[in-house]
């Protein structure tokens, strides 16, 4: 990766009074692949149209190498995109398409006796004919030169809207969902393809996403969005690993989140019982939430457990098993290879690195529990939760923990 | 499919009412009054080329015109919203609602020589102008009438472009011109396509804005036409071949201009 090239300097955005993007600080470095990763209406693509030029923002900087960018419309910045839906021209064959840029004649300052001309010049058509060649090979459609858009599949149109947009040789290439519309696994071969493409021609890329496995695979950096506003802004490892709030730990893969108190460095309280971990630099018995995920946690024999707790759904997901456990009304989900059959009294295991110790946030409470995992189980228990469920807020917390 | 017995009630109307009236129109070209076979109904027709000629420019000057007014207002409109697009469409449907006749009797009197137009010269001093009974009031006419059929089509392509391929070519670099040129114009010409057919076929058969405000001097196929069935010149044989003479001309040349468009169209239509 390279220096900075990009920063956005607290950009405001809002549409008819909703805000939509509040305060955004976020700096770019030239050749990274960053990932702006959210749920639909948390302001990424927004964030990336102000890149792009297309909307600007009500106040702050949008800044290219340090210079001031906010008013520099779309045609005039080196910045291009990869629309969502592709956005093709529907008149014009593939060739033409990805030729398109290449035939807008560009203003060149030239020496001319010594002074400086600006003027208008047109690629020579030769040079447009090895670029766009050379582009589509790039992006695996040679020998489709003459075809219809309307002819192509909906991956063969992806990576013409990719070469569309890579042959100008942008220093920032912008995708907004560009995996969006085709099939698992279009999706997956694109994204090997996708990060394949970028080392080669060694720019900037700016992807918008929903799907976090999508930023997980391919990004240097992903910045985690939610309600117009940055959540974390991290590596793959550091977001999945340290996840900021209960938020991020929530959206980005699955994610047990529990009430409990940080009795002091390296020792968090939970179901009231303290649990070795590896986090510090919390207030003592400041209340925190802690994130375990599912993969983290072992099965083993009730005897042997922190926890004891009683499994109620098993779902069988190829590489491993989803298994719901209920430590009275709180329900986890763990992800094993071993089966475990509903109804079974289990212990559970977690090693201190299996702890993510996270403040407490707005987010707090909104996420981390599985009951609505297995509505139908609920169904037919509901029975016998209901004297549990009455037992109240404090019975669920103290009998969780093992005999 | 039992489906389609429902166009039955239409499929019987076009028969009795296009498709028979079609056929008579062809016997009657190929006849002479004693109802033996002859050609020269066409041959006879050549004495009337200049007419040909005449309406055929006549409504292609109208044509152009409609498309030199219309698409710039279509474009607008098209990238305009809410209540000024209503309004504006409001405006040119609103002649439509008259009465053809009357509003073309309404240019009579606009255009005459004592008419609105030249009192309004006179009263600021200036000279009368001789606009009715000429080629131009006739274009005018046309262009005055059928305006709207080339306004609506090209509004209705355009308005209908993805807001993103216009993105996606500003991203690419192009300004407005560059966009316009390559990208909207381009993906507008079958609203043009059918605009033109609109405007072209009603013009070039027209015979009341001929009548009306060219005064007879200016004699249109349409005249010509009438003349035969129904006026002095009474001999509905010449007047079929003439039918059926425009006709074909007509014909080939909407398929020219699609085949021209082809591409486009097939375009769009996605």
């Amino acid at each position: 990766m390279g220096k900075e090239l990009i920063r956005l300097v607290d950009c405001c955005m809002s549409y008819d009074g909703e805000q939509v993007l509040d305060h955004i600080n976020l700096y770019i470095n030239d050749r990274e692949f960053l990932t702006l990763l959210g749920p639909s209406g948390c302001g990424k693509t927004t964030t990336l149209r102000i890149i792009g030029g297309f909307t600007t923002p009500v106040s702050g900087e949008v800044l290219f190498d340090g210079r001031r960018m906010n008013d520099i419309p779309p045609h005039q910045r080196q910045v291009n995109t990869v629309f969502q839906r592709y956005a093709l021209f529907p008149h014009l064959d593939v060739f033409e398409n990805v030729a398109f840029g290449l035939r807008i004649p560009k203003v060149v300052e030239e020496e001319r006796n010594g002074r400086t001309v600006r003027r208008k010049k047109k690629l020579p058509e030769k040079e447009i004919q090895e670029r766009v060649l050379e582009m589509l090979e790039v992006v695996s459609l040679k020998g489709f030169e003459h075809r219809r858009i309307t002819e192509l599949s909906g991956g063969q149109q992806q990576r013409v809207a990719i070469a569309r947009a890579l042959v100008n040789r942008p220093k920032v290439l912008l995708l907004d969902e560009p995996l969006g519309a085709l099939d698992l696994k279009l999706r997956k071969d694109m994204q090997i393809e996708l990060k394949r493409i970028q080392q080669q021609v060694g720019i900037t890329f700016i992807y918008v996403t929903h799907d976090q496995e999508e930023a997980l695979t391919m990004s240097d950096t992903i910045v985690v969005m939610d309600k117009g506003t940055i959540q974390q802004i991290g590596t793959p490892e550091d977001i999945y690993n340290e996840p900021k709030n209960a938020f991020v730990a929530d959206f980005i893969g699955e994610s047990n989140i529990i009430d409990g108190v940080m009795v002091r460095d390296r020792v968090v309280k939970m179901y009231g019982r303290e649990f070795a971990c590896l986090d510090g630099g919390f207030a003592e018995n400041e209340p925190v939430d802690v994130v375990i995920r599912p993969e983290d946690i072992d099965i083993v024999p009730p005897e042997e457990g922190q926890l004891v707790g009683t499994v109620t759904n098993v779902t069988f997901k190829g590489m491993q098993y989803d298994i719901i456990v209920d430590f009275k009304g709180f329900k986890w989900l763990i992800q094993t290879t071993d089966h475990s059959p509903e109804g079974r009294h289990i212990g559970v295991k977690i090693d201190p690195d299996g702890f993510h110790i996270m403040k407490k946030s707005q987010y707090s409470g909104m996420f981390g529990d599985y009951s609505s995992y297995s509505e139908e189980y609920e169904e037919l228990s509901d029975a016998d939760a209901l004297d549990e469920e009455d037992d109240g807020e404090a019975a669920r917390r103290e009998d969780g923990y093992a005999e | 499919m039992r489906n389609k017995w429902i166009a039955a009630p239409y499929v019987g109307w076009m028969a009795l009412f296009v498709v028979a009236p079609l056929i008579l129109v062809v016997v009657y070209a190929l006849t002479a009054r004693d109802g033996a076979f002859t050609l020269d109904n066409f041959s006879n027709m050549l004495q009337y080329a200049p007419v040909f000629g005449r309406s055929f420019l006549l409504a292609g000057i109208a044509t152009v015109v409609c498309i030199l007014l219309g698409y710039p207002m279509a474009y607008f409109l098209a990238r305009e919203r809410g209540r000024l697009q209503s309004m504006a469409m409001l405006l040119i449907m609103l002649p439509m609602w008259m009465n053809f006749l009357l509003r073309t009797y309404s240019w009579q009197f606009l255009l005459e020589r004592n008419g609105f137009f030249n009192t309004l010269l006179a009263t600021i001093g200036l000279p009368k102008l001789d606009i009715i009974n000429t080629s131009g009031a006739v274009v005018l006419g046309m262009v005055y009438n059928f305006l709207p059929f080339m306004v609506l089509p090209i509004f209705s392509v355009i308005v209908k472009i993805d807001p993103r391929i216009i993105e996606a070519a500003q991203d690419l670099g192009a300004n407005s011109i560059q966009v316009f040129r390559r990208v909207t114009f381009p993906l507008s010409l079958p609203g043009v396509l059918s605009g033109v057919t609109m405007v072209f076929i009603p013009s070039v058969s027209t015979f009341v804005i001929s009548r009306l405000l060219g005064g007879g001097k200016s004699l249109l196929l349409g005249d010509l036409i009438e003349m035969q069935f129904l006026g002095s010149a009474y001999n509905p044989h010449l007047g079929s071949a003439i039918s059926l003479v425009m006709m074909v001309i007509v014909l080939i040349s909407m398929g020219l201009m699609n085949r021209f468009g082809e591409g486009e169209g097939k375009a769009v239509l996605l």
